[in-house]
């Protein structure tokens, strides 16, 4: 279980990205994050990752410390990050240098037949297209079998049916070994297809508004009305959050605001 | 990289998509005839100067013919002067090279990945780097001789100062993001140098290693003329002073052909080693 008890992080030029962050997220639970631009998703995955300290707080993996990068903890960032100096292979063995050379072939072949680039293993990265490169980095993160798997936004870039393929294949990839997974997107369908439950983010500072109980089946049905409703509610759980901390007659340019910018 | 997208392209309108890739492959390995273009307009040029000179329209006293050139050089072949002198402007070069190259290439990373040594290694390097090279000739000739020791110093010089800006260039632009991937795989600082640091400085530093290869032909010639007894340079001064500007043009190519010929050494023997970048380098 990945607990994170107080968290608060406040940058060194004053911004208080972060303020007072409780959260539980069971084993094998996806958890989408969302929220606005600027309140603190980010600041929050590379606390989690190790890769930046907290100001005040902890985090702790089965009861374990964080506080520094951590083979149980994953991350798959907005951008691929894949090293152009390696074949797709050697990008997604990047992380398994500890690991006998056989069984290194082993796992990145599955995690390559899995993604579906099993026949650019041999390629570089820059002959891939975005959304393989995407799935390469995410393969990369999945190989090393973390307890944890962090997502940034990984898919943002991307258009609507790479997405969508994108969301299968991570699915399968979880499928596997059910890691617990912390998701950020900008995109309520996404957190609903994903996400056993959604947090929503405030900003100045960054703070938890609310969290919503998806409680969908999987595999999930997107036409369906279950996920519909959950869509709405998501939705609605965000339209407040951008609109409880102002005053009355900023609501409606706010509501406008939000839906130009979902 | 324009060309690439093209036979891209085509491919794809063949509807061959699968076999895309080997094709790709070959069209890169088969020979671009258009190459031979570049040969175009010196050969025509030589071609009407001969003609120029043969049908008496000039004299070619002080422009040599082609064919008087050429003989020049083989004359100097036969009797095995050339290749005296050249062997000699050879050695002085890969010596300063390899001497300005190494110095650089430490200073160059030192500075470049430890902030305190930048502080304070760099604004003097920076400061010497503004002295014209050529004027450490005397100092040069007054500490080490006039023979091989001071000829090699300078080309040293020469090298030495474009390789390390390139070096601590490159080590600085490298991307924190790659940086950060080896954080999250926990790297040591050994291995994250040598995973990623040192893959990612490399293209920058060959381009580096070229124009500092690229001044040490430069400063040969500087070396050679402050007083040499063999090497190109030589034969440049000792063609001047005997009235001889076929002898002077005849070595001018030989280190147009030597320049030519070890940037190719330089940047074939490393291609390997930075075939994954993108395209563009091919064209420098
Ligand atoms: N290195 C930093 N130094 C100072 N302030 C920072 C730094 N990184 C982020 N911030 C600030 O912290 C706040 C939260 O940033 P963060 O990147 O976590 O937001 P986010 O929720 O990921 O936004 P987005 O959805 O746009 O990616 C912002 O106000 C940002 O300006
Ligand atoms: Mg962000």
């Amino acid at each position: 279980m990945l607990s994170l008890e107080h968290l608060s992080k406040t940058y060194a030029d004053g911004t208080r990205a972060l303020s007072d962050i409780n959260l539980m997220v069971h084993e094998a639970e996806i958890v989408g994050l969302i929220g606005g631009s600027g309140c603190g998703k980010t600041t929050l995955l590379r606390l989690i990752a190790g890769l930046d300290r907290a100001s005040a707080g902890a985090i702790r993996l089965d009861g374990e410390t964080i506080d520094g990068p951590n083979p149980a903890v994953g991350i798959v960032f907005q951008e691929p990050r894949l090293l152009p100096w390696l074949s797709v292979f050697d990008n997604i063995a990047f992380g398994l240098d500890n690991v006998s050379s056989a069984e290194r072939k082993a796992r990145v072949g599955h995690a390559l037949e899995k993604i579906g680039l099993a026949e650019h293993a041999k390629r570089w990265p820059r002959d891939l297209s975005g959304g393989q490169q995407q799935r390469v980095a995410i393969a990369r993160a999945f190989v090393t079998n973390p307890k944890v798997l962090l997502l940034d936004e990984p898919f943002s870039a991307l258009d609507a049916f790479t997405r969508a393929s994108l969301h299968e294949h991570l699915l399968g990839l979880w499928e596997e070994t059910r890691p617990t997974v912390v998701l950020v997107t900008h995109d309520v369908q996404e957190a609903v297809t994903l996400a056993d439950r959604a947090i929503v983010m405030q900003p100045k500072p960054g703070r938890i508004f609310d969290e919503l109980g998806l409680g969908l089946a999987r595999p999930r049905d997107k036409a369906g009305l279950p996920f519909e409703t959950s869509v709405r509610r998501v939705l609605t759980a965000l339209d407040q959050s951008l609109n409880t901390p102002q005053k009355q007659p900023q609501r409606e340019r706010d509501r406008q605001a939000a839906a130009l910018w979902w | 990289m324009t060309g690439q997208a093209e036979s891209q392209a085509w491919s794809s309108h063949e509807g061959a998509a699968a076999l895309a890739a080997p094709v790709l492959a070959e069209k890169r390995r088969a020979f671009d005839w258009r190459v031979l273009l570049g040969f175009f307009l010196p050969i025509l040029i030589a071609l009407l100067w001969e003609a120029a000179v043969t049908f008496g329209v000039a004299q070619g006293r002080l422009v040599p013919p082609p064919s008087r050139i050429l003989a020049t050089l083989a004359a100097l072949s036969e009797t095995g002067e050339l290749w005296t002198h050249v062997w000699a402007t050879l050695w002085r070069i890969l010596a300063g090279f390899a001497i300005g190259a190494a110095a650089g290439i430490v200073l160059g990373a030192l500075s470049g990945a430890n902030e305190t040594i930048r502080r304070l290694l760099d604004p003097t390097l920076q400061a010497l780097r503004a002295i014209p090279s050529i004027a450490w000739v005397p100092l040069f000739i007054l500490w080490l001789g006039i023979f091989e020791a001071s000829k090699v110093a300078l080309i040293a010089v020469g090298v030495f100062f474009p390789v390390y800006l390139g070096i601590a260039g490159a080590i600085l632009s490298v991307d924190r993001k790659l940086v950060e991937v080896g954080h999250v795989f926990r790297l040591s600082r050994t291995k994250l140098a040598r995973r990623i640091l040192l893959p990612a400085v490399l293209p920058e530093a060959l381009i580096a290693l070229r124009s500092g290869l690229g001044l040490g032909f430069m400063f040969v010639v500087a070396a050679e003329f402050m007083g040499a007894s063999e090497g190109l340079g030589y034969l440049l001064v000792d063609g001047q002073q005997m009235g001889k500007p076929d002898q002077i043009l005849a070595a001018i190519i030989a280190f147009a052909l030597l320049g030519k010929i070890a940037d190719s050494i330089l940047v074939y023997s490393t291609k390997p080693l930075v075939r994954w970048q993108d395209t563009v380098r091919e064209r420098l």
